[in-house]
């Protein structure tokens, strides 16, 4: 018998699968199709001016920085005062990302970006959010052909432009939006929820940023979103 | 140094309590995981709610367990996934190893993983000449000083930063004498340019999970440093190490659990990462890996289900029970001497071992049950350890001293009149050797208790008698 005849199994005697007619199978299946909601928390149910701050309030409070401009022209000027802020280089890596790719960046001439995946030693990344949960000030990012993941983990600096109308009280909406781009039962390769910068307090519990991935992060939400 | 070992439980807690180093380093915990986690839960009024929701979740999968994996596993072959089932770690150890040697690793990288120890899978690894490095920094620092994790989450919550100092010193070749490595910024800097190079060089990354989705035939790994990402993106094949528990039916699901784990274990309202994956690369993905397993271990834990201890298996892995555990904070984790420390370590290790093996853990304990006050998932812990108890007193295996007295004190028990008169006796004697000092030095057969505090001396008598003088009085 093969190991997982063996465990699968060992669980249906023990858990009597024989004995429910047929109605454990319907209810795993229902339970499945469904996507029932679970209790939602009602502190992210707000307008969408009420979840922007909450998202901000809550992403600050994570050691991540946020910056709020009207529309995607303003982009490149909030992008050159984070780095010069903190004396970082103007060659960036960004994303292959059609929002991306409209933003006028050349509006800053001292910038220059590569769209590619992230290698070392990029010190800069810049991607796009899919979304994000003002719940807890999180950040949803999905991987593919335009958002590389190396992007949010290898630079110890990570750039996200997030469009206001994307962010969501609570992370059920996150999956309805994603069900509806991917597909039911289907995802990206992955979808990183992103709360803050890395960080560890494995050494003396002392929380320090900037254990493996960016030390730094910085959100830039744009209230307006171009048409595509 | 010896092994460690549950069976060497009382050597390996006396010694615990006398190490300062130790002493000092838990020191740091009994200020922090507290005060976060109750500042968290006071933070989200429907906490509470979400708990319950939580164990209901829980129990409806735990109870229909056979038919979400069979879910799971139908997407994640869908999906371009291997699913690999393994009865004991033997079997998983040669899951892993098969698909190391096909794809030729040499080394391999690891995000932190509990079922990764319970398989005690980097010895063996090491001895089949591929070099595992875990790139958790609490990981790290305890591989290089070949120790293992003595606390879930925070895996080198024993060491001291002049002991991390150290553990760099001698193993990471070509590090100048005088760079200072006296602060944590200095540490963290170090590690994170050594492990760097080595997640670049990695040919197989082994993550954990903290679920799986059965919707989507997804894994989720939750951590803060981002190095479990690093470790499954990087390499050319990502294998993730799962016990059978941890199949939620939907994204929904997980995100209730989500909202429980990060407040029970640090007092953070989330992690910093929480990731999705499903399946290997797709096409046209610039990054990512080609090759995605998951290595599904079983370890005994198919035998207990139906029974009273299939509640352990709701566990999320958050180790609250351990932070609020005044014995863990005590000793720390090494001195249990098994993989799982604290109070769910001393539900589970039986489990795992055996109860002929593992039986002092669930007598260390004063059954304050704080540790079910703060489990997000409820588990009846301290009625876990006595069932435990009950187990290893049925089946012989207590000290012939211990079962003997317990022997002789059921037997009295059973006769209220002689139990009566024999505590009135007991007392009156106490309270007269007591009486000059108020509590007593030393007392027959409880040396154990007093070497180390007095005894109060008793005073007004047996609580039958207290009890029956207040009912009169009303």
């Amino acid at each position: 018998m093969s190991s997982r005849d063996a465990i699968l199994g060992a669980l249906r005697q023990r858990l009597d699968r024989d004995a429910d007619g047929g109605k454990g199978a319907e209810a795993v299946a229902e339970r499945l199709s469904a996507h029932r909601h679970n209790l939602i928390p009602q502190r992210g149910q707000r307008d969408r001016a009420g979840r922007i701050d909450l998202f901000e309030d809550y992403a600050a409070g994570a050691d991540a920085t946020v910056a709020r401009v009207a529309s995607a022209g303003d982009v490149p000027a909030a992008v050159a005062d984070f780095l010069k802020r903190h004396n970082l280089p103007a060659n960036l890596v960004r994303a292959p990302d059609a929002e991306l790719d409209a933003i006028p960046w050349d509006s800053q001439p001292t910038l220059t970006l590569e769209a590619r995946k992230a290698e070392e030693p990029d010190a800069v990344s810049v991607t796009a959010a899919f979304g994000a949960v003002a719940e807890t000030g999180t950040l949803v990012t999905v991987s593919g052909d335009d958002n590389p993941t190396t992007l949010n983990f290898l630079p110890e600096n990570h750039i996200v432009v997030l469009w206001a109308d994307r962010i969501s009280g609570d992370y059920e909406a996150q999956w309805s939006a994603l069900r509806a781009r991917y597909g039911d039962g289907a995802l990206p390769r992955t979808v990183t929820l992103v709360t803050g910068p890395s960080r560890s307090a494995d050494i003396e519990q002392t929380l320090q940023l900037g254990a493996h991935g960016p030390r730094r992060l910085h959100i830039v939400i744009v209230d307006e979103r171009p048409e595509p | 140094m010896t092994a460690l070992s549950p069976a060497r439980f009382k050597e390996q807690a006396a010694a615990a309590l006398k190490d300062a180093p130790l002493q000092r380093a838990l020191g740091n915990m009994r200020v922090g995981f507290i005060e976060k986690r109750r500042k968290a839960a006071e933070k989200l009024p429907e906490f509470e709610d979400l708990r319950d929701q939580g164990v209901a979740i829980k129990n409806h999968t735990l109870a229909h367990l056979d038919l979400y994996l069979e879910a799971w596993e139908k997407k994640v072959v869908e999906g371009g996934g291997h699913v690999h089932w393994a009865r004991d770690a033997e079997e998983a150890r040669q899951i892993v190893l098969g698909i190391c040697r096909s794809a030729e690793a040499r080394t391999v990288t690891k995000g932190k993983s509990m079922i990764g120890e319970e398989m005690h899978l980097n010895p063996f690894l090491e001895a089949n000449g591929i070099e595992p490095v875990e790139t958790d920094l609490g990981e790290y620092i305890i591989q290089l000083r070949h120790e293992t994790p003595s606390h879930i989450i925070a895996p080198a919550i024993h060491v001291n930063k002049e002991q991390v100092a150290d553990a760099f010193r001698e193993h990471h070749t070509g590090l100048p004498p005088d760079r200072p490595l006296d602060e944590g910024p200095d540490l963290l800097a170090e590690a994170r340019t050594q492990l760097r190079d080595r997640f670049i060089a990695a040919d197989v990354g082994i993550t954990g999970a903290n679920f799986l989705v059965a919707e989507t035939g997804s894994s989720i790994i939750v951590t803060n440093e981002g190095n479990g990402d690093l470790t499954q993106t990087l390499p050319r094949v990502h294998i993730v190490l799962a016990s059978l528990e941890k199949v939620v039916p939907t994204l929904e699901d997980a995100t209730t659990l989500m909202r429980l784990l990060a407040r029970s274990a640090t007092g953070q309202e989330m992690s910093v990462y929480t990731t999705v994956s499903t399946g290997p690369r797709r096409d046209g993905d610039p990054d990512g890996p080609e090759e995605y397993h998951v290595v599904l271990l079983d370890n005994g834990r198919s035998a207990l289900y139906g029974t009273e201890f299939q509640e352990v298996f709701r566990c999320i892995r958050c180790g609250a029970c351990l932070n609020h555990c005044p014995v863990y904070g005590a000793i720390g984790g090494h001195a249990y001497g098994t993989v799982y420390p604290g109070p769910i370590g001393k539900v589970l290790s039986p489990a795992l071992m055996g109860i002929d093996k593992a039986g002092a853990l669930p007598n260390a304990s004063s059954f304050c049950g704080r540790c079910e006050e703060v489990c997000p998932m409820r588990i009846p812990l301290p009625k876990l350890m006595r069932h435990w108890r009950e187990a290893e007193f049925s089946g012989k295996h207590n000290p012939a001293p211990v079962r003997w007295g317990l022997g002789l004190w059921a037997w009295a028990v059973r006769r209220p009149a002689l139990y009566r008169f024999g505590a009135r006796f007991a007392i009156a004697g106490m309270a007269f050797l007591g009486r000059k000092r108020g509590h007593l030095r030393s007392l027959p057969l409880a040396g154990g208790w007093t070497a180390h505090r007095n005894l109060p001396a008793p005073q007004g008598g047996v609580f039958h008698d207290l009890w029956r003088k207040q009912r009169k009085r009303r």
